[in-house]
């Protein structure tokens, strides 16, 4: 299963890792050997126990049963504390950064180097420039980190482990928030460390990662580990399919696209956020009954603002949009109940925070928004049953497990989760769908099956437009793409458009900004 | 009333608007430890009326203001340590943590200076050595005849009790500690972002107890200031509300030490005038209800949150106790 045995003891070696949290039974047995100075992928979808080995490798979590072992001896690691003294530096999902710091400060914050902070500072300072000259990690240090684009932001927490001396270094998820070309710089600096002697694990559920930059690669599965492979020796099918325990479809199958009328028409849409910055700058764009149109881009780029003026939750400052020829009062006047009314259903970005109420029942999510709806209630009240028998129905078309309507909505995974909210919005069947990161923390499972009932929405003839950060997600599902930079829609491609030249229309085209990223 | 006499009122109210500052000021800074650790503290005021009770009534055992002094730090520390313990050690909520303490403070000192004085709900009145007297210009005569100087001297910069100069060199001290030490970058950083501290390898829990201590012994100087500096005696709920005002310092300076001394000189300011002004005519205004200057501070608070003068950002885990989550 391991890699050949090295001159080196391994870096890391978990032995018989166990732990529960009350009835999940997180991580099962673990057992894995990572070879000093590779960079080892670790793979799995949501919940496969990935993070949780790791917590447990950072001290956050201790296991309930096992040993682990850095360079051969055995660890006890109780704390963050004892996982940087054993030289294991962790970047996580979400920077572990005081936004308002400067870099240096954040740098410095726990290993500060005495009661003062004066002489630690000019230190502190020093060193950065050494790794900076060693790693190819510029940024400025006294720069304040919420002036910072994502991409440097990690960086600064690369230069937090490295600065307290870790010889291990664990990304967790690192390219969820980057550009392409951000990712590539990532994957340089990571392949320069390892030239360097550090060991690095990489916990993704990108497949394409695990190929590019790994030199081994392990999966999980439901909390254990149930392959080892030299990534040399593996294809991106295979490790799917460990990763599922089934054979996926990782290409969508999909007619070409037979559009019909226009159903959504956007005009020269503006809009702006909450402090007077223009977000979204004079769009236009349609979409038409039976094509999918994706708007791809870099988080924070407009989509999301762009996705909720269309929905009636934001207020445009100008423009209009018109859904099958209806203008719907984007400036004022548009409410998602008059857009329900025209037709137009909207799978929003954030579920957690827009699409569902996490304490509710399911069935009680199942028809937020459709309280109105005669065939569940009459007047002011509203028919139990009517509403379980309906959301029953929904839970075995769509596969929702566990099939329970009176469960707790937050008891649901996440993928089941977009499942409710994609049943309600879809069973209504509507003209024009918004959907907004469909996939987003939604497991390769459920992934295929969303993307399976998108596309048949398509053929029955709906327009649908699709917001996704995802350039995979975009490129498999799209008839056309848009890509949006700076509130501006920059370009228009076909699904058959390299991800390099999506790369850069996302990153705004000129290279200068490039080469300064 | 004209003009110049309206100014010689402003400068005449000076002194005691400086005596008014005080309890403001050490309360705001202990605010300050707290709130900037990401714990809300609105249990000042709880902590000072039971140091106020605690400083008054060993004072008057022992006849000694230093022993009062002591007691009420480490009554108040107490207090602040029932606090960590509901709200970060528990998790609790902060507010109802705050708001029972103020409760118990309120209801145990009047219930103790019943039992222990036999007064009704105050301890007795202290002589002038169990309490922090004046420190007054060693030099009267030099400056007596000269009017702005022989002011200056004899009643803004001394006529102060010792715990006055005290509130005022913790403005420094504080901003020492959170600007230039390990312990304030530590302060900070849990404040805005706990797990960044926690993943650094510092506990969170122990940083925000020591961050309480610190607020504990502020409300003690606090407290202490009010029954046996500034009067003579406990008498029941003598806080008055100033732990609550102290809180709109806080905030009105943005949480930083230096903006909240000068926070606080304006709330006492107005209080003082506000005293003085009972009756008086405003120039060029006219005669205006007292209430006003006392509910300018509240109203400038209010304003600030409205964010027409800058913006007060606080804290960012302000409120929120720490889980360990994934």
């Amino acid at each position: 299963m391991t890699a050949a045995p090295g001159i080196l003891p391994p870096a890391i070696e978990f032995v018989g890792i166990d732990k529960r949290f009350g009835a999940v039974h997180a991580n099962r047995d673990i057992n894995l050997k990572v070879e000093s100075g590779s960079i080892h992928g670790i793979i799995g979808e949501n919940g496969a126990g990935k993070s949780t080995l790791m917590s447990i490798l950072y001290g956050f979590y201790q296991a309930d049963s096992g040993e682990i072992r850095i360079g051969g001896r055995p660890v006890t690691i109780r704390g963050s504390e004892a996982a940087i003294a054993a030289g294991i530096g962790m970047v996580h999902q979400h920077f572990m950064l005081v936004e308002n710091f400067s870099v240096l400060e954040n740098v410095m914050l726990g290993a500060e180097g005495g009661l003062m902070l004066g002489p630690g500072r000019a230190k502190a300072r020093a060193e950065l420039k050494r790794l900076e000259r060693d790693y190819a990690l510029e940024v400025d240090p006294d720069a304040l980190i919420e002036d910072l684009p994502v991409g440097l932001q990690q960086r600064v927490e690369i230069l937090k482990a490295l600065f307290r001396g870790a010889d291990i270094l664990i990304l967790d998820e690192p390219t969820g928030v980057l550009t392409p070309s951000e990712a590539d710089h990532l994957f340089r600096i990571l392949k320069v460390l390892k030239a360097q002697g550090k060991t690095i694990v990489l916990i993704t559920h990108k497949l394409r990662e695990i190929m590019a930059i790994t030199d081994a690669v392990s999966v999980m599965r439901r909390g254990e580990m149930v392959a080892t492979r030299r990534t040399a020796d593996t294809t991106v099918e295979e490790l799917a399919e460990l990763m599922v325990g089934r054979r996926v479809l990782l290409r969508v199958d999909k007619r070409p696209a037979a559009p019909g009328p226009v159903r959504l028409g956007v005009k020269g849409l503006t809009v702006r956020d909450g402090r007077g910055v223009t977000m979204v700058d004079d769009v236009s764009f349609d979409v038409r009954a039976g094509e999918i149109v994706g708007i791809a881009g870099v988080a924070g780029n407009g989509q999301s603002e762009l996705l909720e003026a269309i929905a009636g939750i934001r207020r445009a400052v100008s423009g209009e949009v018109e859904v099958s020829g209806v203008p719907t009062g984007v400036c004022g006047g548009a409410d998602p109940a008059r857009l329900r009314a025209m037709s137009l259903a909207h799978v929003p970005e954030d579920r957690h925070h827009m699409g569902l109420v996490l304490p509710f029942e399911e069935n009680e999510n199942a028809i937020l928004g459709y309280h109105d709806d005669p065939a569940i209630g009459r007047g002011p009240f509203l028919s139990i049953d009517a509403i379980r028998t309906s959301a029953r129905a929904k839970i075995e078309k769509y596969d929702i497990r566990p099939p329970d309507c009176r469960l707790k909505t937050a008891n649901f995974s996440g993928g089941n989760q977009q499942k409710i909210v994609l049943s309600r919005e879809i069973e209504r069947d509507p003209d024009v769908l918004l959907v907004g990161q469909p996939t987003r923390g939604v497991d390769i499972g459920a992934i295929e099956f969303i993307h399976r009932r998108l596309v048949e929405m398509r053929d029955a003839g709906k327009a649908i437009l699709l917001v996704s950060v995802e350039l995979d997600e975009i490129r498999a599902l799209a008839d056309r793409i848009l890509v949006m930079f700076d509130g501006r829609l920059v370009g228009e491609a076909g699904p058959e458009t390299g991800e390099q030249a999506l790369g850069l229309m996302m990153a705004g085209i000129d290279p200068a900004t490039e080469a300064a990223s | 009333m004209d003009l110049w006499q309206f100014l010689f009122l402003l400068a005449d109210a000076v002194p005691s608007a400086i005596r008014l500052t005080v309890p403001l000021l050490f309360a705001a800074l202990a605010g300050l430890f707290a709130e900037r650790s990401g714990v809300f503290d609105i249990g000042l005021e709880g902590k000072m009326l039971a140091a106020a009770f605690a400083a008054a009534a060993v004072a008057h055992v022992t006849l000694s203001p230093l022993a009062g002094l002591a007691c009420a730090i480490v009554v108040s520390v107490l207090l602040a340590l029932l606090h960590g313990f509901a709200s970060i050690t528990h998790r609790g909520n902060q507010i109802v943590s705050g708001v029972a303490i103020n409760f118990i403070a309120s209801g145990l000192t009047a219930t103790l200076a019943i039992a222990w004085f036999k007064k009704g709900p105050q301890t007795p009145q202290l002589p002038g050595e169990a309490r922090f007297g004046e420190i007054a210009w060693p030099f009267p005569d030099l400056t007596g005849d000269l009017p702005v100087i022989g002011w200056l001297m004899s009643r803004v910069l001394f006529g102060h009790n010792v715990l006055t100069y005290v509130a005022f060199l913790a403005v420094p001290l504080t901003w020492w500690i959170i600007y230039r030490t390990r312990f304030g970058l530590r302060l900070r950083a849990v404040g805005e972002n706990p797990a960044a501290v926690d993943t650094a390898g510092v506990s969170v829990a122990f940083l925000r107890y020591r961050a309480l201590v610190c607020t504990g012994v502020l409300c003690g100087f606090a407290g202490t200031y009010l029954s046996i500096a500034q009067s003579s005696l406990f008498v029941q709920d003598m806080t008055a509300g100033k732990g609550y005002i102290a809180l709109a310092a806080l905030i009105f300076a943005k949480w930083r030490p230096v903006p909240v001394m000068f926070a606080c000189l304006l709330f006492g300011f107005l209080d003082a005038v506000s005293i003085r002004m009972q009756g008086m005519p405003v120039p060029l205004i006219g005669e205006v209800p007292a209430q006003v200057f006392m509910a300018l501070p509240y109203v400038l608070t209010v304003i600030l949150l409205a964010g027409f003068i800058g913006k007060a950002i606080p804290p960012k885990a302000g409120g929120v106790p720490y889980t360990k989550e994934r």
